[in-house]
């Protein structure tokens, strides 16, 4: 079986809901069968609306979305064939979790013992069973979660939708169910789109990700390329940690770009957004690429003085004065434990060109 | 189980000083409700208990005609009593009529059969110039009922103290003079129907207030603030105008050369000399009892929708139901409970409802409670609109008591 990779598809989609402002600008996107892609980005970013254009509650303003090659645009939510979990995860409190599988496969009118077998198949995936006569108000969050993704799951969807699904749920239990529906995705290969604001969520989970910020994808790829090497300020920022610096590229010269910052001092960069000499461009660095006290020779090595000191258990946040920028951040690992890390103590900090991509301003 | 006891650090089982320690705020609560408690019982439990005994209290006559009842006693109620009971009777009534103190003899008697008014009327007015001795000739010249034994057994039926006879006659049935119950002559039959257009009433303008409110109700929970707002204002409007202005509106609107059928004339429905009758009777009942009941089904209706999230409509048909089973299966059964406060609260109140049938209902359209209201004002006979309260209040508790059975009352949702 060949994989179809247009297999859900965004096309020059826009959508407004009053005439004057776009939510949503000429979305392109393509997301592959049984791929797991995140919808990541801050509230009003326009994430949601896709989800929602996807399921059939809202039309695009403009464009179109193929489901394996059909546009759907027409096609009524109920017809759609998509399995979608809610934000609060929407169980029918006055069924049982059996009555609540059983609606998506009645109203599709399987017969009784077809669907007693898939509505046991999709409990024990969500290792729920015995659970059937229960009402959702009997359950906890987690449960009624766990129901949600297996009404979702029961009548065999081609795409499944979530909606920021474990936002209600306290942190070790969020965590257990990333996993959990990162197994049951992996188990059955269905494809997910899911949509969250939390990027953990999102690097644990997804195989791509798509930031979206103004109603538009910033970058879509996977997490480790999203990670370590974002195309833009804005997805630099909006995942993980980050430092920068502000300048203007002084010379660039292939794989290297020197950055003036406004003090005068030049610093050694990777040129990933700016072209010729004199753009304005924010320099970019992960806080675990910069290392104290080097042995090995680096290509940018400064002074800093220590500002403030944070124990975090299994690593040291250390806030440093660098090159006038008083909000470096660094992760130092408990392991180096002999090091002089003292508030107002001066430290050496080095890193290489191609940790420091230097990116459109902000 | 153990059963040991467990003793708080002083010593004191701990039961006992828990008890001790909630006892004084058990009081001052006490105390706060007891202004309450004081009204509900002098102006509303007390009230009610004397409705209830003033339904079967029968002392009055008895303890006027003390000596013809004892003498009664003995009668077999075949032939004309002996004249031992004339006497008695004379005994009795002789210091009633000389004391002005026999008219609620008259009325009294003549419920029980009619004709003892005119009789005892006359009778009163001749009894001061009996002479003594031969009572019984005295009496049967004074007027016929004296001749008539059915009068005496009507007057043996009113010894006892208590009687359940205006019951019997709420549901139009009556004790006939050897103490059966027996149906009444097809004649006097009234207040069966009387029972039955009350429930019909109270049932139709149930589930045309309920037709009316579903869909305003889910307008108002799902529109945006600004258009719910003002449509709850608009619901509310009428509800906090006074009763009596809004019945007589209703008989603007409604009367024959008003403006509803001026619209029925002009859009050509009838012609102009036959407009057709909206008010003073049934129909006249129906429409404005239903418009001012319609609050009562609109808000317990919009305080459970407003509840249920949008995102379980969207949930059911993402799953594949189509909208209307979508509706059917998971929006209309969440609704259920507002449906049940509505609909209990409009029939309860719609079967006790007075001022409107008053005004607008006519002959046809009076309910049971403007026939009790008829008692208690016009022909004076409280024992019987007791009665017909009391049945009234027992026919709403038994809806409650079925409600409960069939939906549960912890369903009913009010706000």
């Amino acid at each position: 079986m060949s994989k179809n990779n247009e297999f859900v598809k965004f096309d020059n989609v826009d959508k407004s809901y009053d005439g004057k402002i776009l939510v949503v600008k000429g979305l392109q996107l393509d997301i592959a069968e049984g791929e797991f892609v995140t919808m990541l980005g801050p509230s009003g970013s326009g994430k949601t609306t896709c989800l929602m254009m996807l399921a059939g509650f809202e039309t695009p303003t403009h464009g179109e979305i193929y489901l394996d090659g059909n546009p759907i645009s027409n096609i009524p939510p109920h017809k759609r064939g998509i399995g979608m979990v809610f934000q609060n995860y929407a169980l029918f409190p006055h069924m049982t979790v059996y009555e609540n599988l059983a609606f998506p496969l009645r109203v599709r009118k399987i017969p009784k013992d077809e669907a007693d077998k898939k509505i046991d198949k999709a409990l024990s995936m969500v290792s729920l069973q015995g659970f059937e006569a229960r009402m959702p108000m009997q359950l906890s969050g987690g449960q009624q979660q766990r129901v949600a993704v297996a009404r979702s799951l029961v009548f065999d969807p081609q795409v499944v939708l979530m909606d920021e699904p474990l936002g209600a749920l306290d942190k070790n239990l969020r965590e257990s169910m990333q996993y959990e529906i990162k197994h049951i995705h992996e188990s059955i290969g269905v494809t997910v789109v899911y949509v969250t604001h939390d990027q953990t969520e999102a690097l644990t989970m997804s195989s791509r990700i798509a930031v979206f910020n103004d109603g538009k994808v910033q970058q879509l790829s996977s997490p480790d390329e999203l990670y370590e090497r974002p195309v833009n300020s804005f997805v630099a920022e909006f995942i993980g940690e980050n430092n920068t610096f502000d300048g203007t590229v002084s010379d660039i010269t292939g794989d290297t770009c020197k950055v003036k910052l406004i003090n005068g001092t030049e610093i050694l960069a990777k040129p990933i957004s700016v072209k010729s000499k004199g753009e304005k461009t924010t320099v970019s660095l992960r806080p675990e690429r910069a290392l104290i006290n080097p042995e090995d020779k680096m290509d940018n090595n400064y002074k800093g003085k220590i500002k403030e000191v944070i124990y975090h258990g299994d690593h040291t946040r250390v806030r440093i004065n660098l090159l006038e920028n008083d909000q470096f951040i660094l992760k130092i690992p408990n392991s180096t434990s002999n090091l002089d890390i003292k508030l107002g103590n001066d430290i050496n900090v080095g890193w290489n060109i191609k940790d420091s991509r230097a990116l459109d301003p902000k | 189980m153990s059963t040991e006891q467990i003793l708080s650090s002083d010593g004191i089982p701990l039961e006992i000083s828990l008890k001790k320690a909630e006892r004084k705020n058990k009081i001052k609560a006490m105390l706060l409700v007891a202004p309450l408690f004081l009204f509900i019982l002098i102006t509303y439990l007390m009230p009610i208990g004397d409705m209830l005994f003033r339904s079967i209290d029968d002392r009055m006559i008895t303890s006027k005609l003390p000596n013809t009842f004892a003498a009664l006693a003995k009668w077999d109620g075949k032939e004309l009593p002996d004249e031992a009971t004339y006497e008695a009777f004379y005994k009795d009534f002789y210091p009633l009529a000389i004391a002005k103190e026999s008219g609620k003899l008259y009325q009294r008697l003549n419920y029980e059969k009619s004709g003892f008014s005119s009789g005892l009327k006359k009778t009163n007015r001749k009894i001061k110039k009996f002479e003594k001795g031969n009572y019984k000739e005295q009496f049967m010249a004074t007027h016929k009922i004296w001749n008539n034994v059915e009068y005496w057994v009507a007057l043996k039926n009113t010894a006892p103290k208590w009687s359940y006879a205006k019951y019997l006659k709420g549901v139009d049935l009556k004790l006939d003079p050897d103490r059966n119950i027996v149906q009444m002559p097809e004649n006097r039959k009234i207040y069966k129907t009387l029972w039955l257009r009350t429930l019909k009433v109270a049932f139709f303008v149930t589930i045309f207030c309920f037709i009316l409110s579903y869909p305003i109700a889910h307008l108002l929970a799902t529109l945006p603030m600004k258009y719910s707002n003002l449509l709850m204002i608009c619901v509310l409007l009428p509800f906090w105008t006074s009763l009596l202005v809004r019945t007589s509106s209703w008989m603007v609107l409604l009367q024959q050369q008003g403006p509803i059928n001026d619209l029925i004339v002009m859009l050509g429905l009838t012609a102009d000399n036959a407009r057709p009758e909206l008010m003073y009777n049934v129909v006249g009942t129906f429409v404005a009892m239903t418009q001012i009941l319609l609050p009562f089904m609109v808000l317990p209706l919009y305080s459970v929708m407003k509840t249920i999230s949008p995102s379980l409509m969207r949930a059911g048909k993402s799953l594949g139901g189509t909208p209307f089973v979508a509706f059917r299966k998971i929006y209309f059964p969440l609704t259920v409970p507002g449906i049940g406060a509505g609909s209990l609260l409009v029939f309860i109140l719609a079967v006790g409802y007075y001022i409107t049938p008053a005004l607008v209902g006519g002959a046809s359209g009076s309910l049971i409670s403007n026939t009790i209201a008829y008692h208690m004002k016009s022909s004076l006979d409280w024992a019987f609109a007791s009665a017909l309260g009391a049945m009234l209040l027992t026919g709403v508790l038994v809806i409650y008591w079925l409600y409960n059975k069939l939906v549960g009352i912890d369903n009913i949702k009010l706000g």
